[in-house]
């Protein structure tokens, strides 16, 4: 990581780009790349058998999507990469360079298919009758095609951070889009859109129609069928994605499942997320068969199922990958695989243009050779920790130790060692990238951050310094430097 | 203070430079237009809502304008990601040091474009039902324009100081970052933009539109089009004291003799523009609307020559600390290639 430093340390900087990208996945999947083929069906339902409310019902759900799409669902996509420059540069940076024109297409079908969303919106009311309906459902389709189109360029890109495939060896984008994970992810992710769609519009169609109508169990019966046709087709889809899994990245599926304080409860978890599973398989089904049975609260909890399920398979995916961000290319703290002999020899310290001053708090009760110490330690650890663990926040590298060394005294030595070998322990932990050295001054800063008990600012608070240990700054020292102003 | 050099990323620019650079240029001013169509078109909204106080004809008006602003919007935000990905490809050292800089601002912005957005489809979709609650109403749009008037100031703030490598040891947080000088000169120049822009979208609104839309309206397509031409002319005119404003609030390594002549060849093409559209003004109702696309096309070149100057700053602003970043970078892998050798497997 060469860039100023921005660190979260209340909620962390996983959390960030994770918030932003579940709720972003939740709204492509429910309610564009799934919903939009649901709602052109509806549409063309109505008209083939002549009865008004498909269509009305068909506009409400329309309506539903196009405020959120165009607002939470946009925005969380451009965050996803707002959110990701702040949190982790180098690996953004670096899948930008391998898949500019992917997402150069990616973005071309995505302006079409939001002018294609108000088009179809705007025009519902205009486009009436005869052969503008027949048009307008037509643009219906199309635009649900174009919605499958973008997510089918991004799942390419979410395959190969998990296994880059032949891309480490050619570095082309070629390589590197066809890569192992890619249609497997992409034959999972397609009908658990379309169900997830399903069990979103039955939430909403129970406010949008009348409980005393016969329309709404035929709607109901339709939609949860629509349902009901996708689930094995994303069971299925699910256990291909499985079987191409990384081995190594399976080892890491119960901590990504359950955090470590709750590894051991895998069994407890399958069977729960099992069991949530044939519940939504339960209600969509008693729906099919006898709408009357099922009760409004049933389709709140399919809802919250499915988002839940969804949510969890996505935290899941982004911590199996672990200990890289982009499988064997790069760790997780933003360093090449490549680095690490260097940096191991060098120190990070040596290779690094920032550093990030001590604050008041931090510096005051320490005396000056302890300062510079804290100061070395500070840098490890925004360099070599930061973009996973916070000082004070959540998944704090302070409360990692307290598990391990308890509540008394904690001896430098005994971290150092302990954190030398914790990848071995760890699998989804990076080595530690830096030398004996940096590992000593990494120990007496934690010890000391434990007793302060601050949070740690990131660049976007205290700034930065250039750092005076770079080799290329000491090499530099006796010339000055050009300056721009 | 030292300006830090740092690494760039180690692989290769996917897409050739200049074609990186059309793109960026000529993406931006597409995604650009559509802000300055969001933002002025909130901002004519709520001055229309409120003049309709008195006059229900206004409110109409602003009913008209508030229409095209969600459109508007949605595009203004899907053609940013075009420009995006070429600033994040062409400046990745430079845009996300600047970004992690600004990054509680840089990240308030999902959330804020959110609020607002949902802000304006709430006081779109609203508009008649809440009739009898008007002042409210009208908040609502107020508090969308309040939204829209700060975001553009968030951007504007980090790619300023992307340009300045030397300033980013100096700076503590988005607010140093937007006091730095030649950022507020450029917001005054793009709020002006926004208005002149906003008229001209009102007289192409208006133009051609038909008995009815003017109807609905009920003000003369006369009136209508000279409303419009004057929102355009007099923040145009203002931009000649903004525009050199910026000129000389920016640090002069990059103020280079292409980049001023550039810009002077855009101040030229807007002097006739000026006077088309004060001929419109004056024209009577029959004839007012003929110049309107000399006046896009002459305004339109303004704004390439401006875009084109800019980028010429920035290239020359940078180039240096491009120079010096590059040699090191080179210098590092090298290092990194030799350890890899050097390190038994």
């Amino acid at each position: 990581m060469d860039f100023p430093i921005f660190h979260a340390d209340l909620i962390g900087n996983r959390a960030i780009i994770a918030t932003i990208a579940t709720l972003h996945v939740l709204i492509n999947h429910g309610l564009a790349v799934g919903m939009m083929p649901l709602i052109a069906a509806m549409e063309w339902h109505g008209r083939k058998s002549g009865e008004s409310r498909w269509d009305a019902l068909a506009y409400k759900l329309l309506f539903v999507c196009f405020l959120v799409t165009t607002t939470i669902g946009a925005l969380t996509g451009v965050g996803i990469w707002v959110s990701a420059s702040l949190v982790n540069p180098y690996a953004i940076g670096s899948l930008i360079r391998v898949f500019f024109w992917a997402w150069f297409v990616e973005w071309l079908v995505f302006v079409t298919e939001v002018c294609l969303i108000v088009v179809y919106f705007l025009t519902w009311s205009k486009w009436t009758g005869g052969a503008a309906k027949r048009r307008h459902i037509g643009l219906g389709f199309g635009l649900a095609a174009f919605s499958w189109i973008t997510m089918a360029i991004i799942v390419s890109i979410l395959g190969f951070m998990m296994d880059p495939g032949n891309w480490l060896t050619d570095h082309a984008l070629l390589a590197g889009f066809t890569n192992p994970i890619y249609l497997p992810q992409l034959a999972f992710r397609t009908p658990l859109a379309l169900a997830m769609a399903g069990v979103v519009a039955a939430f909403l169609t129970i406010f949008f129609t009348k409980g005393d109508e016969p329309f709404r169990r035929e709607a109901l019966r339709a939609i949860n069928l629509w349902t009901l046709f996708w689930a094995p087709v994303t069971l299925a889809g699910g256990w291909w994605y499985a079987t191409v899994v990384p081995e190594a990245m399976k080892d890491n599926i119960s901590t990504a499942a359950l955090t470590m304080e709750f590894e051991g409860w895998q069994t407890e978890f399958y069977l729960i997320a099992a069991g949530t599973a044939a519940l939504l398989y339960l209600v969509a089904q008693v729906a099919v068969l006898r709408p009357g049975w099922v009760p409004r609260p049933a389709y709140v909890v399919s809802l919250l199922a499915v988002v839940w399920l969804t949510g969890h398979f996505e935290r899941v995916r982004e911590f199996v990958r672990k200990p890289y961000v982009i499988g064997r290319y790069m760790y997780a703290n933003g360093i090449r695989v490549a680095d690490y002999p260097l940096l191991q020899r060098d120190g990070v310290l040596a290779h690094s243009t920032y550093s990030y001053p001590l604050t008041a708090a931090e510096a005051g009760p320490l005396a000056a050779e302890e300062r510079e110490q804290a100061q070395r330690g500070k840098d490890v650890f925004m360099i070599a920790c930061s973009r996973c663990h916070t000082g004070a926040g959540v998944n704090s590298v302070i409360s990692r130790f307290q598990s391990l060394f308890g509540d008394g005294r904690w001896d430098r030595e005994q971290l150092a060692d302990f954190t030398t070998s914790m990848h071995d322990a760890r699998p989804y932990m990076p080595p530690f990238p830096g030398t004996k050295a940096e590992l000593l001054a990494l120990s007496d800063y934690l010890v000391h951050l434990r007793k302060s008990g601050l949070a740690i600012p990131g660049a976007q608070h205290t700034g930065v310094a250039v750092n005076a240990r770079d080799v290329a700054v000491q090499s530099a020292q006796s010339t000055s430097p050009a300056e721009s102003r | 203070m030292m300006t830090p050099i740092p690494k760039d990323i180690p692989l290769a620019l996917p897409v050739p430079e200049p074609l990186l650079v059309a793109l960026l240029v000529g993406l931006f001013l597409l995604h650009i237009l559509f802000v300055n169509l969001m933002v002025g078109g909130t901002l004519l909204t709520v001055f229309y809502q409120v003049k309709g106080l008195r006059d229900p004809r206004y409110d109409r008006l602003a009913h008209a304008i508030a229409d095209t602003v969600t459109v508007n919007k949605s595009l203004a935000v899907v053609l940013g990601i075009g420009p995006l990905l070429a600033i994040n490809t062409l400046y990745t050292v430079y845009f996300y040091s600047a970004n992690a800089l600004t990054g509680d601002m840089w990240l308030g912005i999902v959330p804020i474009v959110v609020i607002a957005f949902l802000l304006t489809y709430l006081h779109k979709f609203r508009w008649d039902a809440m009739a009898a609650h008007r002042r409210i109403h009208m908040a609502i749009a107020a508090a969308a324009a309040g939204l829209f008037l700060f975001i553009p100031l968030i951007f504007l703030t980090s790619i300023n100081l992307m340009l300045f490598p030397a300033r980013w040891t100096e700076v503590q947080g988005f607010l140093s970052a937007m006091l730095l000088a030649n950022v507020l000169p450029r917001y005054l120049h793009f709020l002006l933009a926004c208005l002149a822009v906003t008229g001209l979208f009102i007289v192409w609104l208006f133009r051609r539109a038909g008995a009815e839309r003017l109807g609905a309206v009920g003000i003369e397509r006369g009136e209508l089009l000279r409303t419009g031409y004057r929102w355009a002319l007099f923040p145009s005119l203002a931009q000649f004291v903004a525009g050199p404003l910026v000129l000389l609030s920016l640090p002069e390594a990059g103020v280079i003799n292409r980049v001023v002549v550039t810009i002077l060849i855009g101040a030229v093409m807007a002097f006739p523009a000026m006077l088309l559209m004060l001929a419109e003004v004056r024209s009577p109702p029959d004839r007012i609307g003929r110049r309107f696309w000399p006046v896009v096309v002459l305004l339109s070149i303004t704004v390439l020559c401006m875009a084109s100057g800019r980028h010429l700053y920035r290239e020359a602003s940078l180039a240096q600390h491009r120079d010096l970043v590059k040699a090191k970078t080179e210098s590092y892998l090298q290092a990194a290639r030799k350890a890899n050798v050097q390190t038994p497997k």
